[in-house]
């Protein structure tokens, strides 16, 4: 067992792993209905450009990405803060995954739900807006929470980047106690924790759009 | 009845690659009257009523709403010339629709079904909306379902939301493309009751249908689509009257194996 300092330094950690992980998703899941309405465009260029960021950003290690952003931009000139590399990095890779998620939900879509708000006098965006993006959010909602819950895990590497959340909080730890057992088991359970709540949220807010089949 | 027909077709040709689905169809339907129009399964009576709606284009041919061309207009020498979007939008605001499927959004309540496109399309407030939208259910006997989602209605309940969703927008003619086929037969009477009260109402209807019953009584006029022609039109006593055109009675005896042709 290890001493409540040391886990409630790990929880201290996980706040951040939380805020991370909750910022890049949020403005991920914004950048994803732009990316996939792109995709979908009729707008032949437009169609392609989105393409091509989902497979960049879909093709290239999280790990990678980082770097990148951390190591390259200063080189041309661009001073990138820790913390934005890290929710610049994981936001534009959860865009593409959610992005392409959202295609999926799109493309099931009753074409006659889209006719019946043509009908109404609605516009293209309207129909985006109102009828389309969120019958598509709820055909994909445990698409989306699975989505999270990777995105959750993998903000262990924005360490990488100077950023100490809850994977670099139990290294720094580990190290220093000589107990790397005791402490990454903490570290493991309170991701479980963090990831259980996510689940229970999910089934949550599935419950709320209570709308059921389509 | 004025001198222009609130719906004309003239030569309309609708073309799916090399398929021909109609092939040349004149039709006019009389302001505030009900034009029902029956034919055999893929004869194309959905595609006229979607070419009508707009949400098919035409391959050839014109479409007139209370005398206006609806997405193309015949040019100085008759060629057909494509009209721009702010053109098309007017005249097929004038159109309401209501589909087999029923097509309710299913995350809106069916108040929020009703009140919708008053909000987004009409700028109204959502309270206003909501009111307006409240009595459209009401003249469908559904204002004690307002909060209720399609998913907790029954079809015929969902079909008589639809109908007043279309309603709302206080279109000058309504579609109907068997609004009763995916229901069952306990279920059609409520929703031909409310479009028989709305035939009263003076509404201009084009009804594709196969209830021939409802045709017959409610009907000013039929029309009959045979392979994308339209091959006999008249009154109901003038197409069910005998003798019958053969293709009609071999249509009465084909699709209507019910008892429903004895009723005539
Ligand atoms: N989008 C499409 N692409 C290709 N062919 C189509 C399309 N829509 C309809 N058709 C064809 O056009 C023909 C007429 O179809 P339509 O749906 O208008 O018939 P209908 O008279 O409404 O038949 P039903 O009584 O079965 O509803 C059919 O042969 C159909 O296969
Ligand atoms: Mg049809």
């Amino acid at each position: 067992m290890i001493s409540w300092k040391l886990f409630s330094l790990l929880v201290y950690a996980a706040q951040w792993t939380v805020l991370y992980s909750a910022i890049s998703i949020s403005i991920g899941f914004v950048m994803s209905a732009g990316i996939c309405s792109a995709t979908l465009s009729r707008n032949r260029a437009l169609a392609f450009a989105g393409k091509l960021y989902v497979s960049f950003f879909r093709g290239v290690p999280l790990l990678v990405q980082l770097l990148l952003i951390y190591y390259l931009l200063p080189g041309v000139g661009l001073d990138v803060p820790s913390h934005v590399a890290a929710i610049a990095g994981m936001a534009l890779c959860t865009s593409a995954y959610q992005a392409e998620i959202l295609r999926g939900g799109f493309a099931s879509v009753p074409r006659g739900l889209v006719e019946a708000a043509e009908m109404s006098g609605f516009s293209r965006l309207a129909i985006f807006r109102r009828i389309r993006m969120p019958i598509a959010v709820k055909l994909t909602m445990p698409a989306l929470i699975s989505e999270a819950i990777m995105m959750l895990k993998s903000s262990s590497l924005i360490s990488v980047v100077g950023v100490v959340e809850l994977t670099r909080m139990a290294q720094n730890l580990a190290a220093s106690t000589y107990k790397p057992m005791e402490i990454y088991t903490a570290a493991g359970f309170v991701y479980l924790v963090i990831n259980l709540v996510l689940v229970a949220l999910g089934y949550g807010l599935e419950k709320k759009l209570r709308w059921g089949r389509i | 009845m004025s001198l222009t027909p609130a719906i004309r077709v003239r030569g309309l040709v609708k073309r799916f690659g090399q398929t021909t689905v109609l092939d040349g169809i004149d039709l006019d339907a009389g302001r505030g009257e009900v034009t029902c129009l029956i034919g055999p399964s893929g004869s194309g009576k959905s595609t006229l009523l979607r070419c009508i709606a707009f949400l098919e284009e035409a391959t050839d041919g014109f479409i007139e709403i209370d005398g206006e061309p609806l997405g193309f207009a015949a040019g100085p020498s008759g060629e057909r010339m494509r009209l721009p979007q702010s053109a098309i939008r007017p005249v097929r605001s004038r159109v309401g629709m209501v589909f087999q499927q029923f097509n309710l959004w299913p995350h809106m309540t069916a108040l929020g079904n009703v009140s919708e496109a008053l909000v987004i399309v009409r700028g109204m407030k959502r309270r206003d909306a909501e009111a307006r939208a409240m009595a459209e259910l009401e003249k469908v006997g559904l204002s004690g379902r307002a909060s209720h989602y399609p998913s907790e209605l029954s079809g015929g309940q969902q079909q008589r939301v639809a109908i007043a969703r279309a309603l709302a927008l206080e279109p000058r003619i309504m579609l109907f493309d068997e609004p009763t086929s995916s229901l069952d037969p306990e279920l059609t009477g409520e929703v031909l009751n409310v479009m028989r009260d709305l035939a009263k109402t003076g509404m201009t209807m084009l009804v594709v249908t196969h209830e021939i019953g409802f045709a017959a009584s409610v009907g000013a006029k039929i029309v009959f689509l045979d392979h994308g022609k339209l091959l006999v039109q008249g009154t109901p006593g003038e197409v069910f009257g005998k003798p019958r055109h053969p293709r009609i009675e071999q249509f009465l005896d084909t699709y209507l194996d019910r008892g429903a042709a004895t009723l005539l």
